[in-house]
Protein backbone atom coordinates (compact mmCIF):
# COMPACT_ATOMS: atom_id res chain seq x y z
CA UNK A 1 0.00 0.00 0.00
CA UNK A 2 1.41 3.34 -1.04
CA UNK A 3 0.18 6.22 1.11
CA UNK A 4 3.24 8.47 0.95
CA UNK A 5 2.17 11.79 -0.53
CA UNK A 6 5.00 13.83 -1.98
CA UNK A 7 4.76 17.39 -0.68
CA UNK A 8 3.76 19.91 -3.32
CA UNK A 9 5.88 22.77 -1.96
CA UNK A 10 9.39 22.96 -3.34
CA UNK A 11 8.74 20.24 -5.94
CA UNK A 12 9.27 20.91 -9.58
CA UNK A 13 6.18 20.63 -11.81
CA UNK A 14 6.83 18.45 -14.84
CA UNK A 15 3.29 18.74 -16.21
CA UNK A 16 1.00 21.73 -15.73
CA UNK A 17 -2.48 21.75 -17.26
CA UNK A 18 -4.70 24.82 -17.15
CA UNK A 19 -8.31 25.22 -18.32
CA UNK A 20 -8.26 22.24 -20.68
CA UNK A 21 -11.33 21.69 -22.86
CA UNK A 22 -11.92 18.89 -25.36
CA UNK A 23 -15.06 17.75 -27.11
CA UNK A 24 -15.88 15.20 -29.82
CA UNK A 25 -18.75 16.38 -31.99
CA UNK A 26 -21.39 17.62 -29.60
CA UNK A 27 -20.03 15.56 -26.70
CA UNK A 28 -17.97 17.63 -24.25
CA UNK A 29 -15.41 15.38 -22.58
CA UNK A 30 -13.04 17.66 -20.69
CA UNK A 31 -14.51 20.84 -19.27
CA UNK A 32 -11.79 23.02 -17.82
CA UNK A 33 -9.34 20.48 -16.43
CA UNK A 34 -6.59 21.78 -14.09
CA UNK A 35 -3.80 19.37 -13.14
CA UNK A 36 -0.18 19.38 -11.97
CA UNK A 37 2.27 16.48 -11.96
CA UNK A 38 5.28 16.89 -9.70
CA UNK A 39 8.73 15.49 -10.34
CA UNK A 40 9.14 11.94 -9.07
CA UNK A 41 5.51 11.29 -8.14
CA UNK A 42 3.01 8.70 -9.32
CA UNK A 43 -0.34 10.39 -9.90
CA UNK A 44 -3.32 8.11 -10.36
CA UNK A 45 -6.23 9.42 -12.41
CA UNK A 46 -9.49 7.61 -11.68
CA UNK A 47 -12.82 7.98 -13.37
CA UNK A 48 -15.67 6.13 -15.02
CA UNK A 49 -15.26 4.78 -18.57
CA UNK A 50 -15.77 7.46 -21.19
CA UNK A 51 -14.98 10.39 -18.88
CA UNK A 52 -11.91 11.41 -20.88
CA UNK A 53 -9.05 9.92 -18.85
CA UNK A 54 -7.31 8.49 -21.91
CA UNK A 55 -8.11 11.64 -23.88
CA UNK A 56 -6.24 13.61 -21.23
CA UNK A 57 -2.98 11.66 -21.60
CA UNK A 58 -3.31 11.61 -25.38
CA UNK A 59 -3.44 15.41 -25.25
CA UNK A 60 -0.37 15.45 -22.97
CA UNK A 61 1.57 13.34 -25.47
CA UNK A 62 0.36 15.43 -28.43
CA UNK A 63 -1.73 12.67 -30.03
CA UNK A 64 -4.85 14.84 -29.70
CA UNK A 65 -5.12 18.62 -29.76
CA UNK A 66 -7.18 20.40 -27.13
CA UNK A 67 -10.03 22.74 -28.04
CA UNK A 68 -8.86 25.24 -25.42
CA UNK A 69 -6.45 25.45 -22.52
CA UNK A 70 -2.72 25.07 -21.92
CA UNK A 71 -0.65 21.91 -21.51
CA UNK A 72 2.87 22.56 -20.29
CA UNK A 73 5.08 19.46 -20.36
CA UNK A 74 8.69 19.84 -19.21
CA UNK A 75 8.38 23.60 -19.78
CA UNK A 76 7.05 23.25 -23.33
CA UNK A 77 3.53 24.05 -24.48
CA UNK A 78 2.50 20.86 -26.32
CA UNK A 79 -0.18 22.55 -28.42
CA UNK A 80 2.15 25.34 -29.61
CA UNK A 81 5.42 23.60 -30.49
CA UNK A 82 6.45 22.41 -33.98
CA UNK A 83 6.26 18.73 -35.00
CA UNK A 84 10.06 18.43 -34.72
CA UNK A 85 9.98 19.84 -31.17
CA UNK A 86 7.10 17.53 -30.33
CA UNK A 87 9.16 14.52 -31.44
CA UNK A 88 12.02 15.71 -29.19
CA UNK A 89 9.59 16.13 -26.28
CA UNK A 90 8.16 12.65 -26.87
CA UNK A 91 11.63 11.18 -26.24
CA UNK A 92 11.14 12.27 -22.64
CA UNK A 93 7.49 11.19 -22.32
CA UNK A 94 6.82 7.45 -22.42
CA UNK A 95 3.32 6.17 -23.20
CA UNK A 96 2.13 2.69 -22.26
CA UNK A 97 -1.06 1.83 -24.17
CA UNK A 98 -4.07 0.01 -22.77
CA UNK A 99 -3.77 -2.79 -25.36
CA UNK A 100 0.06 -2.54 -25.39
CA UNK A 101 0.06 -1.57 -29.11
CA UNK A 102 3.03 -3.80 -29.91
CA UNK A 103 4.01 -3.91 -33.60
CA UNK A 104 2.55 -7.30 -34.47
CA UNK A 105 4.74 -7.92 -37.53
CA UNK A 106 7.95 -7.54 -35.47
CA UNK A 107 9.56 -9.72 -32.80
CA UNK A 108 9.91 -8.46 -29.22
CA UNK A 109 13.52 -7.45 -29.90
CA UNK A 110 12.53 -5.57 -33.08
CA UNK A 111 9.73 -3.82 -31.17
CA UNK A 112 12.27 -2.52 -28.69
CA UNK A 113 14.91 -1.66 -31.28
CA UNK A 114 12.43 0.28 -33.43
CA UNK A 115 12.32 3.51 -31.37
CA UNK A 116 15.94 3.20 -30.24
CA UNK A 117 17.64 2.95 -33.63
CA UNK A 118 15.53 5.76 -35.02
CA UNK A 119 16.26 8.16 -32.19
CA UNK A 120 19.88 7.28 -31.42
CA UNK A 121 21.39 6.64 -34.83
CA UNK A 122 24.97 6.77 -33.54
CA UNK A 123 24.59 3.57 -31.49
CA UNK A 124 26.42 0.48 -32.72
CA UNK A 125 24.61 -2.80 -33.31
CA UNK A 126 26.16 -4.23 -30.15
CA UNK A 127 25.05 -1.26 -28.04
CA UNK A 128 21.50 -1.54 -29.36
CA UNK A 129 21.38 -5.27 -28.58
CA UNK A 130 22.77 -4.64 -25.09
CA UNK A 131 20.17 -1.92 -24.42
CA UNK A 132 17.38 -4.25 -25.56
CA UNK A 133 18.60 -7.07 -23.32
CA UNK A 134 18.99 -4.74 -20.31
CA UNK A 135 15.50 -3.28 -20.59
CA UNK A 136 13.95 -6.70 -21.17
CA UNK A 137 15.77 -7.97 -18.10
CA UNK A 138 14.42 -5.04 -16.08
CA UNK A 139 10.85 -6.13 -16.86
CA UNK A 140 11.77 -9.80 -16.31
CA UNK A 141 11.12 -10.98 -19.85
CA UNK A 142 14.54 -11.58 -21.37
CA UNK A 143 13.43 -15.06 -22.44
CA UNK A 144 10.82 -13.60 -24.83
CA UNK A 145 13.37 -11.67 -26.92
CA UNK A 146 12.76 -13.61 -30.13
CA UNK A 147 9.04 -14.20 -29.70
CA UNK A 148 6.28 -12.53 -31.69
CA UNK A 149 3.69 -10.42 -29.80
CA UNK A 150 0.97 -12.94 -30.69
CA UNK A 151 2.86 -15.59 -28.69
CA UNK A 152 2.80 -13.52 -25.47
CA UNK A 153 0.24 -13.42 -22.67
CA UNK A 154 -1.68 -10.23 -21.82
CA UNK A 155 0.58 -9.45 -18.86
CA UNK A 156 3.73 -10.09 -20.89
CA UNK A 157 2.48 -7.80 -23.64
CA UNK A 158 1.88 -5.03 -21.08
CA UNK A 159 5.39 -5.44 -19.71
CA UNK A 160 6.96 -5.42 -23.18
CA UNK A 161 4.93 -2.28 -23.95
CA UNK A 162 6.37 -0.64 -20.83
CA UNK A 163 9.88 -1.87 -21.77
CA UNK A 164 9.53 -0.30 -25.22
CA UNK A 165 8.93 3.10 -23.63
CA UNK A 166 11.67 2.62 -21.02
CA UNK A 167 14.31 1.96 -23.66
CA UNK A 168 14.27 5.68 -24.50
CA UNK A 169 14.80 6.52 -20.79
CA UNK A 170 11.84 8.89 -20.43
CA UNK A 171 11.41 11.39 -17.59
CA UNK A 172 7.62 11.04 -17.58
CA UNK A 173 5.55 7.86 -17.96
CA UNK A 174 1.90 7.84 -18.99
CA UNK A 175 0.16 4.54 -18.27
CA UNK A 176 -3.24 3.97 -19.89
CA UNK A 177 -5.17 1.32 -17.91
CA UNK A 178 -2.07 -0.77 -17.08
CA UNK A 179 -4.03 -3.50 -15.31
CA UNK A 180 -7.14 -3.65 -17.50
CA UNK A 181 -8.15 -7.17 -18.48
CA UNK A 182 -5.48 -8.91 -16.36
CA UNK A 183 -5.87 -11.50 -13.60
CA UNK A 184 -5.24 -10.34 -9.97
CA UNK A 185 -1.75 -11.88 -9.76
CA UNK A 186 -0.59 -10.29 -13.01
CA UNK A 187 -2.14 -7.00 -11.80
CA UNK A 188 0.08 -7.19 -8.71
CA UNK A 189 3.11 -7.83 -10.92
CA UNK A 190 2.27 -4.80 -13.08
CA UNK A 191 1.74 -2.64 -9.95
CA UNK A 192 5.15 -3.73 -8.65
CA UNK A 193 6.68 -2.98 -12.03
CA UNK A 194 5.22 0.56 -12.04
CA UNK A 195 6.73 1.17 -8.58
CA UNK A 196 10.06 -0.32 -9.68
CA UNK A 197 10.12 1.94 -12.74
CA UNK A 198 9.50 4.96 -10.50
CA UNK A 199 12.34 4.02 -8.15
CA UNK A 200 14.86 2.75 -10.68
CA UNK A 201 14.34 5.21 -13.53
CA UNK A 202 13.23 8.18 -11.35
CA UNK A 203 10.21 8.82 -13.54
CA UNK A 204 7.14 10.94 -12.82
CA UNK A 205 4.01 9.11 -13.90
CA UNK A 206 0.33 9.53 -14.60
CA UNK A 207 -1.54 6.26 -14.24
CA UNK A 208 -5.01 6.10 -15.76
CA UNK A 209 -7.11 3.38 -14.19
CA UNK A 210 -10.39 2.44 -12.57
CA UNK A 211 -8.72 -0.34 -10.57
CA UNK A 212 -8.56 0.96 -6.97
CA UNK A 213 -6.14 -1.78 -5.90
CA UNK A 214 -3.74 -0.49 -8.52
CA UNK A 215 -4.44 3.12 -7.43
CA UNK A 216 -3.70 2.27 -3.80
CA UNK A 217 -0.55 0.32 -4.65
CA UNK A 218 1.13 2.76 -7.01
CA UNK A 219 -0.27 6.24 -6.37
CA UNK A 220 1.49 8.90 -4.30
CA UNK A 221 -1.50 11.03 -5.16
CA UNK A 222 -4.95 10.15 -6.47
CA UNK A 223 -7.46 12.29 -8.32
CA UNK A 224 -10.91 11.60 -9.74
CA UNK A 225 -12.26 12.90 -13.03
CA UNK A 226 -15.94 13.70 -12.55
CA UNK A 227 -18.10 15.43 -15.16
CA UNK A 228 -15.06 16.58 -17.16
CA UNK A 229 -13.19 18.08 -14.19
CA UNK A 230 -10.90 16.91 -11.40
CA UNK A 231 -13.02 17.14 -8.27
CA UNK A 232 -10.94 15.49 -5.55
CA UNK A 233 -7.17 15.19 -5.12
CA UNK A 234 -4.97 13.82 -2.36
CA UNK A 235 -3.72 10.54 -0.96
CA UNK A 236 -5.90 7.48 -1.49
CA UNK A 237 -7.51 7.83 1.95
CA UNK A 238 -8.03 11.58 1.59
CA UNK A 239 -9.94 11.00 -1.63
CA UNK A 240 -12.01 8.01 -0.57
CA UNK A 241 -12.94 8.79 3.03
CA UNK A 242 -15.97 10.74 1.91
CA UNK A 243 -19.73 10.60 1.72
CA UNK A 244 -19.71 12.00 -1.83
CA UNK A 245 -22.20 9.80 -3.73
CA UNK A 246 -20.23 10.23 -6.96
CA UNK A 247 -17.08 8.78 -5.33
CA UNK A 248 -18.39 6.16 -2.90
CA UNK A 249 -19.51 3.66 -5.60
CA UNK A 250 -15.89 3.36 -6.84
CA UNK A 251 -14.70 2.31 -3.40
CA UNK A 252 -17.69 0.14 -2.62
CA UNK A 253 -17.42 -1.79 -5.89
CA UNK A 254 -13.69 -2.44 -5.57
CA UNK A 255 -13.41 -3.22 -1.87
CA UNK A 256 -16.83 -4.32 -0.65
CA UNK A 257 -18.47 -6.15 -3.54
CA UNK B 1 -27.93 40.31 -30.53
CA UNK B 2 -30.20 37.30 -30.64
CA UNK B 3 -29.55 36.83 -34.41
CA UNK B 4 -25.82 36.98 -33.80
CA UNK B 5 -26.09 34.29 -31.19
CA UNK B 6 -28.15 32.15 -33.58
CA UNK B 7 -25.61 32.53 -36.41
CA UNK B 8 -22.79 31.60 -34.09
CA UNK B 9 -24.67 28.52 -32.92
CA UNK B 10 -25.35 27.45 -36.51
CA UNK B 11 -21.69 27.98 -37.51
CA UNK B 12 -20.51 26.03 -34.46
CA UNK B 13 -22.91 23.22 -35.30
CA UNK B 14 -21.76 23.27 -38.96
CA UNK B 15 -18.11 23.05 -37.87
CA UNK B 16 -18.87 20.02 -35.72
CA UNK B 17 -21.31 18.34 -38.13
CA UNK B 18 -20.34 19.45 -41.65
CA UNK B 19 -22.74 18.90 -44.56
CA UNK B 20 -22.03 16.53 -47.47
CA UNK B 21 -20.49 19.17 -49.75
CA UNK B 22 -18.34 20.62 -46.95
CA UNK B 23 -17.22 17.12 -46.04
CA UNK B 24 -16.25 16.40 -49.65
CA UNK B 25 -14.10 19.54 -49.87
CA UNK B 26 -12.57 18.82 -46.46
CA UNK B 27 -11.65 15.30 -47.65
CA UNK B 28 -10.15 16.65 -50.89
CA UNK B 29 -8.11 19.16 -48.89
CA UNK B 30 -7.03 16.36 -46.56
CA UNK B 31 -5.91 14.20 -49.51
CA UNK B 32 -4.01 17.17 -50.97
CA UNK B 33 -2.23 17.71 -47.65
CA UNK B 34 -1.44 13.98 -47.48
CA UNK B 35 0.20 14.10 -50.94
CA UNK B 36 2.13 17.28 -50.07
CA UNK B 37 3.34 15.60 -46.87
CA UNK B 38 4.48 12.56 -48.87
CA UNK B 39 6.70 14.72 -51.10
CA UNK B 40 8.02 16.66 -48.10
CA UNK B 41 8.81 13.57 -46.00
CA UNK B 42 9.99 11.48 -48.97
CA UNK B 43 12.88 13.72 -49.89
CA UNK B 44 14.05 14.74 -46.43
CA UNK B 45 16.41 12.58 -44.31
CA UNK B 46 16.44 10.29 -42.43
CA UNK B 47 15.60 7.72 -45.10
CA UNK B 48 14.00 4.33 -44.45
CA UNK B 49 16.02 2.44 -47.10
CA UNK B 50 15.70 -1.00 -45.54
CA UNK B 51 11.91 -0.71 -45.21
CA UNK B 52 11.68 0.61 -48.79
CA UNK B 53 13.51 -2.48 -50.08
CA UNK B 54 11.26 -4.73 -48.00
CA UNK B 55 8.16 -3.08 -49.45
CA UNK B 56 9.53 -3.33 -53.02
CA UNK B 57 10.04 -7.05 -52.42
CA UNK B 58 6.53 -7.41 -50.95
CA UNK B 59 4.79 -5.45 -53.70
CA UNK B 60 6.91 -6.60 -56.62
CA UNK B 61 8.20 -10.10 -56.06
CA UNK B 62 5.08 -11.41 -54.34
CA UNK B 63 2.85 -10.25 -57.22
CA UNK B 64 4.93 -12.00 -59.86
CA UNK B 65 3.00 -15.27 -60.05
CA UNK B 66 -0.40 -13.60 -60.43
CA UNK B 67 0.91 -11.07 -62.93
CA UNK B 68 2.76 -13.72 -64.95
CA UNK B 69 -0.33 -15.90 -65.25
CA UNK B 70 -2.62 -13.00 -66.17
CA UNK B 71 -0.13 -11.48 -68.61
CA UNK B 72 0.53 -14.79 -70.39
CA UNK B 73 -3.16 -15.63 -70.76
CA UNK B 74 -4.01 -12.10 -71.91
CA UNK B 75 -1.31 -12.18 -74.62
CA UNK B 76 -2.44 -15.60 -75.83
CA UNK B 77 -6.19 -14.85 -75.81
CA UNK B 78 -5.79 -11.41 -77.38
CA UNK B 79 -3.80 -12.93 -80.25
CA UNK B 80 -6.33 -15.70 -80.75
CA UNK B 81 -9.27 -13.29 -80.77
CA UNK B 82 -7.54 -10.82 -83.13
CA UNK B 83 -6.52 -13.40 -85.75
CA UNK B 84 -9.95 -13.90 -87.50
CA UNK B 85 -10.37 -10.15 -88.12
CA UNK B 86 -6.87 -9.81 -89.56
CA UNK B 87 -7.26 -13.04 -91.55
CA UNK B 88 -10.23 -11.53 -93.40
CA UNK B 89 -7.81 -9.02 -94.95
CA UNK B 90 -4.98 -11.51 -95.25
CA UNK B 91 -3.03 -9.50 -92.69
CA UNK B 92 -2.16 -12.11 -90.05
CA UNK B 93 1.50 -11.12 -90.46
CA UNK B 94 0.57 -7.94 -88.59
CA UNK B 95 -0.32 -9.93 -85.47
CA UNK B 96 3.04 -9.49 -83.69
CA UNK B 97 2.92 -5.69 -84.24
CA UNK B 98 -0.70 -5.47 -83.17
CA UNK B 99 -0.11 -7.47 -79.99
CA UNK B 100 3.08 -5.58 -79.13
CA UNK B 101 1.44 -2.16 -79.52
CA UNK B 102 -1.74 -3.17 -77.69
CA UNK B 103 0.21 -4.71 -74.82
CA UNK B 104 2.69 -1.91 -74.39
CA UNK B 105 0.33 1.03 -74.86
CA UNK B 106 -2.66 -0.15 -72.84
CA UNK B 107 -3.04 -3.79 -71.82
CA UNK B 108 0.13 -4.21 -69.76
CA UNK B 109 -0.08 -0.92 -67.80
CA UNK B 110 -3.80 -1.30 -67.19
CA UNK B 111 -3.71 -5.01 -66.30
CA UNK B 112 -0.77 -4.60 -63.96
CA UNK B 113 -2.31 -1.56 -62.30
CA UNK B 114 -5.70 -3.25 -61.82
CA UNK B 115 -4.13 -6.39 -60.38
CA UNK B 116 -1.91 -4.29 -58.11
CA UNK B 117 -4.88 -2.15 -57.01
CA UNK B 118 -6.64 -5.34 -55.95
CA UNK B 119 -3.70 -7.12 -54.38
CA UNK B 120 -1.35 -4.36 -53.19
CA UNK B 121 -3.87 -1.56 -52.58
CA UNK B 122 -6.13 -3.70 -50.42
CA UNK B 123 -3.20 -5.12 -48.49
CA UNK B 124 -1.77 -1.64 -47.77
CA UNK B 125 -5.21 -0.35 -46.76
CA UNK B 126 -5.89 -3.30 -44.46
CA UNK B 127 -2.41 -3.34 -42.92
CA UNK B 128 -2.29 0.37 -42.11
CA UNK B 129 -5.96 0.35 -41.09
CA UNK B 130 -5.35 -2.42 -38.63
CA UNK B 131 -2.24 -0.64 -37.30
CA UNK B 132 -4.34 2.50 -36.83
CA UNK B 133 -7.17 0.85 -34.91
CA UNK B 134 -4.82 -1.17 -32.69
CA UNK B 135 -2.95 2.06 -31.87
CA UNK B 136 0.33 0.83 -33.40
CA UNK B 137 0.61 4.07 -35.41
CA UNK B 138 0.03 6.10 -32.23
CA UNK B 139 2.69 3.98 -30.52
CA UNK B 140 5.17 5.00 -33.22
CA UNK B 141 4.18 8.65 -32.76
CA UNK B 142 4.68 8.62 -29.00
CA UNK B 143 8.03 6.87 -29.28
CA UNK B 144 9.31 9.92 -31.16
CA UNK B 145 9.28 8.15 -34.53
CA UNK B 146 7.63 9.59 -37.60
CA UNK B 147 5.12 6.88 -38.67
CA UNK B 148 4.31 8.70 -41.90
CA UNK B 149 7.90 8.37 -43.08
CA UNK B 150 8.18 4.72 -42.06
CA UNK B 151 4.77 3.51 -43.21
CA UNK B 152 3.45 5.83 -45.92
CA UNK B 153 6.51 7.17 -47.72
CA UNK B 154 8.08 3.73 -48.12
CA UNK B 155 4.91 2.08 -49.41
CA UNK B 156 4.04 4.84 -51.89
CA UNK B 157 7.63 4.95 -53.18
CA UNK B 158 7.76 1.16 -53.43
CA UNK B 159 4.57 0.94 -55.47
CA UNK B 160 5.68 3.88 -57.68
CA UNK B 161 8.98 2.09 -58.39
CA UNK B 162 7.72 -1.48 -58.77
CA UNK B 163 4.54 -0.99 -60.85
CA UNK B 164 6.49 0.31 -63.92
CA UNK B 165 8.89 -2.65 -63.64
CA UNK B 166 5.96 -5.06 -63.34
CA UNK B 167 4.29 -3.37 -66.32
CA UNK B 168 7.21 -4.14 -68.64
CA UNK B 169 7.40 -7.62 -67.18
CA UNK B 170 3.68 -8.14 -67.96
CA UNK B 171 4.23 -6.88 -71.52
CA UNK B 172 7.10 -9.32 -71.97
CA UNK B 173 5.14 -12.27 -70.58
CA UNK B 174 2.12 -11.27 -72.70
CA UNK B 175 4.35 -11.34 -75.77
CA UNK B 176 5.45 -14.85 -74.84
CA UNK B 177 1.78 -15.89 -74.66
CA UNK B 178 1.18 -14.33 -78.07
CA UNK B 179 4.28 -16.05 -79.46
CA UNK B 180 3.05 -19.42 -78.28
CA UNK B 181 -0.27 -18.87 -80.03
CA UNK B 182 1.29 -17.57 -83.24
CA UNK B 183 3.90 -20.36 -83.31
CA UNK B 184 1.29 -23.07 -82.83
CA UNK B 185 -1.08 -21.61 -85.47
CA UNK B 186 1.31 -20.35 -88.10
CA UNK B 187 4.69 -21.79 -87.22
CA UNK B 188 6.29 -18.34 -86.98
CA UNK B 189 9.80 -18.46 -85.51
CA UNK B 190 10.48 -16.52 -82.27
CA UNK B 191 13.14 -14.40 -84.03
CA UNK B 192 10.75 -13.30 -86.77
CA UNK B 193 7.96 -12.70 -84.24
CA UNK B 194 10.04 -10.46 -81.96
CA UNK B 195 11.71 -8.67 -84.88
CA UNK B 196 8.31 -7.67 -86.31
CA UNK B 197 6.94 -6.80 -82.88
CA UNK B 198 9.89 -4.64 -81.81
CA UNK B 199 10.02 -2.79 -85.12
CA UNK B 200 6.50 -1.48 -84.53
CA UNK B 201 7.26 -0.08 -81.05
CA UNK B 202 8.29 3.57 -80.88
CA UNK B 203 10.14 5.54 -78.23
CA UNK B 204 6.90 7.40 -77.50
CA UNK B 205 5.15 4.10 -76.72
CA UNK B 206 7.79 3.21 -74.15
CA UNK B 207 7.82 6.72 -72.62
CA UNK B 208 4.02 6.94 -72.43
CA UNK B 209 3.79 3.49 -70.90
CA UNK B 210 6.44 4.28 -68.30
CA UNK B 211 4.83 7.58 -67.30
CA UNK B 212 1.41 5.93 -67.06
CA UNK B 213 2.76 3.07 -64.94
CA UNK B 214 4.51 5.50 -62.58
CA UNK B 215 1.24 7.43 -62.21
CA UNK B 216 -0.72 4.22 -61.60
CA UNK B 217 1.80 3.02 -59.01
CA UNK B 218 1.72 6.34 -57.20
CA UNK B 219 -2.10 6.32 -57.22
CA UNK B 220 -2.31 2.78 -55.81
CA UNK B 221 0.18 3.62 -53.05
CA UNK B 222 -1.35 6.94 -52.08
CA UNK B 223 -4.95 5.69 -52.09
CA UNK B 224 -4.12 2.57 -50.04
CA UNK B 225 -2.03 4.51 -47.56
CA UNK B 226 -4.55 7.37 -47.21
CA UNK B 227 -7.44 4.99 -46.59
CA UNK B 228 -5.50 2.85 -44.12
CA UNK B 229 -3.70 5.66 -42.31
CA UNK B 230 -6.96 7.53 -41.71
CA UNK B 231 -9.18 4.57 -40.95
CA UNK B 232 -11.29 4.48 -37.80
CA UNK B 233 -14.23 2.68 -36.20
CA UNK B 234 -12.49 -0.59 -35.30
CA UNK B 235 -12.55 -3.69 -37.47
CA UNK B 236 -15.34 -2.26 -39.61
CA UNK B 237 -12.99 0.63 -40.44
CA UNK B 238 -10.24 -1.80 -41.48
CA UNK B 239 -12.62 -3.56 -43.89
CA UNK B 240 -13.76 -0.23 -45.29
CA UNK B 241 -10.16 0.96 -45.72
CA UNK B 242 -9.24 -2.20 -47.67
CA UNK B 243 -12.38 -1.99 -49.80
CA UNK B 244 -12.10 1.75 -50.56
CA UNK B 245 -8.43 1.31 -51.46
CA UNK B 246 -9.43 -1.07 -54.24
CA UNK B 247 -12.58 0.72 -55.44
CA UNK B 248 -11.14 4.26 -55.42
CA UNK B 249 -7.79 3.02 -56.75
CA UNK B 250 -9.39 1.26 -59.76
CA UNK B 251 -11.70 4.18 -60.46
CA UNK B 252 -8.78 6.63 -60.52
CA UNK B 253 -6.70 4.27 -62.70
CA UNK B 254 -9.45 4.21 -65.37
CA UNK B 255 -9.73 8.02 -65.27
CA UNK B 256 -5.96 8.37 -65.58
CA UNK B 257 -5.97 5.89 -68.49
CA UNK B 258 -8.59 7.92 -70.38
CA UNK B 259 -6.75 11.20 -69.75
CA UNK B 260 -3.35 9.78 -70.67
CA UNK B 261 -4.65 8.20 -73.90
CA UNK B 262 -5.99 11.61 -74.93
CA UNK B 263 -2.79 13.36 -73.86
CA UNK B 264 -0.29 11.03 -75.57
CA UNK B 265 -2.58 10.86 -78.60
CA UNK B 266 -1.69 14.50 -79.21
CA UNK B 267 1.93 13.49 -79.86
CA UNK B 268 1.07 10.64 -82.23
CA UNK B 269 -0.65 12.67 -84.95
Amino acid sequence: MKQKKLTDSGLEKVIEIKGLYKSFGSFDVLKGVELDLFKGENLVVLGKSGTGKSVLIKIISGLLTPDAGEVLVLNKYVERISYRELLELRLKVGFSFQNSALYDSMTVAENLKFPLVRNQRNLSKGEVNRAVEEVLDSVGLLQTINQMPSELSGGQRKRIGIARTLILQPEIMLYDEPTAGLDPITCLEINNLINEVQERFHTSSIIITHDLTCAKAVGNRVTILLDGKFERQGTFDEVFITEDERVKPFYDYNFIQ
Amino acid sequence: MENKADTSTVLKKEAKNPGKLTRMFLTLYDVFQFIVRFFREGFLPPYEGKELLRQCYDIGYRSLLLISTTGFITGMVFTKQSRPSLAEFGATSWLPSLVAIALLRTLAPLLTALIAAGKVGSSIGAELGSMRVTEQIDAMEVSATNPFKFLVTTRVLASTITIPILTFYTAMIGMLGALLNVSLSEGTSPTAFFQTALESITFLDITASTIKAILFGFTIGIVGCYQGYNSSKGTEGVGKAANSSVVIGMFLIFIEEVVSVQFFGLFRT
